[in-house]
């Protein structure tokens, strides 16, 4: 071990990967809704400020204007906090946006229980249930700043509607860039068990997978950053391979990826799987790793699982 | 530019609002289901717009430099269709596919089914953000669309109408025209006595629009009021147009009961002949 990874800012990431999609093209246009600073646009604001829009606390009419300004094929970027751009805003984001096909990205930053000190009320838990449920909808999830630039390009290229739910909390470098729609990054080979983490967990799944390499066991990491498209071969290949998978993501447990896993491999090819999600229940005030740890996410707990797994594949005793 | 309009061509736009009734009448009854209520509201409006004041070609529906027109009020969509397919967009015979399976013509206009529908509307309050969104969006083309939308009254009990307000006023958005058709019923009775809007105009000048209150069955008065939203170049237009919900049809007219509710055959008939045509042609 070289010691604990750098970190970095997704919104960061995302504001420089803005500014390089602004030079060159000329036509692209980034929305805000009065989070300007928490979703990292300000530079391309500077840059380009006829290209710019602050719609003010008005997160509907943010989308709307999004899907109108993209119907012709601009591309748009809108972005606010994930409570606002997926809740708020939902049936603007379905009809205005999905349902006309706009070339609309919407950057949910900051997002989940990451949010923190804020509280319960703007940490959205459930906006990736909401998202990938909707027609024509890219969503994806990055876990690093490099991940983030290359999802931000990613969508950008892919014509249509985009969800791109971003951390506000600096992450650790863990992907070295390695994002593909529709291809889950394995950024760590194994057999004995799957961790698919997303998001600002994907670190925590490599560092379990270290520990348990230390005794032995070998863990096969798939970072599930395009959660839709979804990567279902990868999946079927890590359950046939491994046999038990266990899923990581700072989302509710009823709505979020750990039911699509489960889900595709009960139909397809059934392997014990656990999640590790966040429980039927709304966040609260907290630091944000420390709400993290508090609402399930501790390394201990994580660990714990993937025993229980290896245990039910005779694995471990 | 065109400002007083020659009496033939008023002559025809009337009988043209004429027909699109009986279009509206037509396709409700066969679909058994739609809203013919605010489709009827809707006709001079729309018949002003897509005959007159609109830069469009119906053989070219994707040209850049058109107008754009977005339906807010997306259940009005008897009378667009009606409307467009008069226009040449497509056959006066499709519009007998109305609400039927695999038809273009949806319940709600659909643009990626429909060529010549600029924007897919049915859940209100959105539309007036869409038209937002694209006369920026002309605007940063420089472009010279101009964008009209056709909101309902129930709709302005919305949020999202109210939003977009604020936004278009403070872009100052000169290429954008919102009409308001003022019927004065919304599906659960009189907006007034559910939810009321009043006083509606005052409230858009307040939000910073340039207003214009008008009878939505005058064409020469509509006219006058598009022309004249030709002049504004940093201020939004909103029409306020008093319409009468289920106009030309006595027993439609003035109430929110044929909001959503189709005529039957006997219904039917009798508003055909209401709108003027021959008994021996009331064709179902």
């Amino acid at each position: 071990m070289t010691g604990a990874p750098h970190r970095a800012s997704l919104r960061e990431a995302y504001g420089r990967a803005l500014l390089e999609l602004g030079e060159r093209d000329a036509r692209l246009v980034v929305l805000d809704a009065d989070l300007a600073a928490a979703t990292g646009t300000g530079e391309f604001a500077r840059r380009f400020p006829k290209r710019a829009f602050d719609l003010g606390v008005a997160d509907a009419a943010m989308v709307a204007v999004a899907a109108g300004l993209a119907l012709d094929g601009r591309t748009v970027f809108a972005g606010t906090n994930a409570v606002f751009a997926a809740g708020e805003a939902y049936n603007f984001v379905r009809q205005s946006v999905c349902f006309n096909g706009a070339n609309v990205k919407l950057v949910a930053c900051p997002s989940g229980l990451l949010v923190g000190l804020d509280g319960g009320t703007v940490q959205s838990v459930e906006d990736l249930g909401l998202m990938r449920g909707l027609p024509e909808m890219t969503v994806v999830v990055p876990a690093d700043a490099a991940s983030t630039r290359a999802a931000t390009f990613a969508v950008a290229e892919r014509g249509g509607p985009a969800y791109v739910r971003l951390a506000g909390e600096p992450l650790p470098d863990v992907t070295a860039g390695a994002f593909e729609l529709g291809r889950a990054a394995e950024l760590r080979a194994g057999s004995d068990l799957t961790i698919v983490a997303l998001g600002a967990l994907v670190h925590r799944a490599l560092a379990v997978a270290n520990d348990l390499a230390e005794i032995g066991l070998s863990t096969r990491v798939l970072d599930f950053a395009s959660v839709k498209p979804f990567d279902e071969p990868a999946l079927l290949r890590a359950a046939r391979d491994t046999g038990a998978i266990l899923v990581l993501e700072e989302h509710s447990v009823l709505t979020g990826v750990g039911a699509l896993v489960a889900a595709t491999t009960a139909e397809n090819y059934p392997v014990p799987v656990r999640r590790v999600g966040v429980p039927d229940v709304f966040g609260e005030s907290g630091e944000p790793w420390a709400l993290l740890d508090r609402y399930g996410f501790s390394p201990d707990r994580i660990r714990d699982e993937a025993w229980e797994l290896l245990k039910s594949r005779g694995k471990v005793s | 530019m065109g400002d007083e309009v020659p009496p033939e061509v008023l002559d025809s736009l009337q009988r043209t609002a004429q027909e699109v009734r009986r279009d509206v009448v037509r396709m409700t009854y066969r679909a058994g289901s739609g809203h013919p209520g605010g489709s009827l509201s809707v006709v001079e409006l729309l018949t002003a717009l897509l005959f007159r004041e609109m830069r469009l070609d119906p053989e070219r529906p994707d040209l850049p430099d058109r107008d754009r027109l977005v339906l807010s009020k997306g259940h009005a969509a008897p009378a667009l269709y009606s409307a467009m397919a008069r226009r040449g967009f497509f056959s006066v015979e499709e519009l007998r596919t109305f609400r039927t399976l695999g038809s273009r013509l949806q319940g709600t206009p659909d643009r990626r089914r429909l060529p010549g529908v600029d924007a897919s509307t049915g859940g209100l309050g959105q539309g007036l953000g869409i038209a937002v969104g694209l006369a920026i969006d002309a605007r940063l083309d420089t472009r010279a669309t101009r964008v009209f939308v056709v909101l309902g009254d129930g709709e302005c009990q919305a949020g999202g109408t109210w939003e977009a307000l604020l936004a278009g006023a403070h872009h100052r958005l000169g290429n954008l025209v919102a009409l308001v058709d003022r019927n004065r019923f919304e599906t659960d009775g009189a907006t007034d006595e559910i939810l009321e809007i009043e006083p509606l105009v005052d409230k858009l000048r307040a939000f910073g629009w340039r207003t214009v209150e008008l009878d939505g069955h005058d064409l020469p008065e509509i006219l006058r009021a598009l022309t004249g939203a030709r002049a504004s170049t940093d201020r939004p237009t909103a029409i306020v147009a008093h319409t009468v919900k289920g106009k030309g049809v006595s027993f439609m007219e003035n109430t929110h009961v044929w909001h959503g509710r189709a005529p039957n055959r006997e219904e039917a008939e009798r508003a055909l002949l209401e709108l003027g045509v021959p008994p021996a042609e009331v064709d179902l």
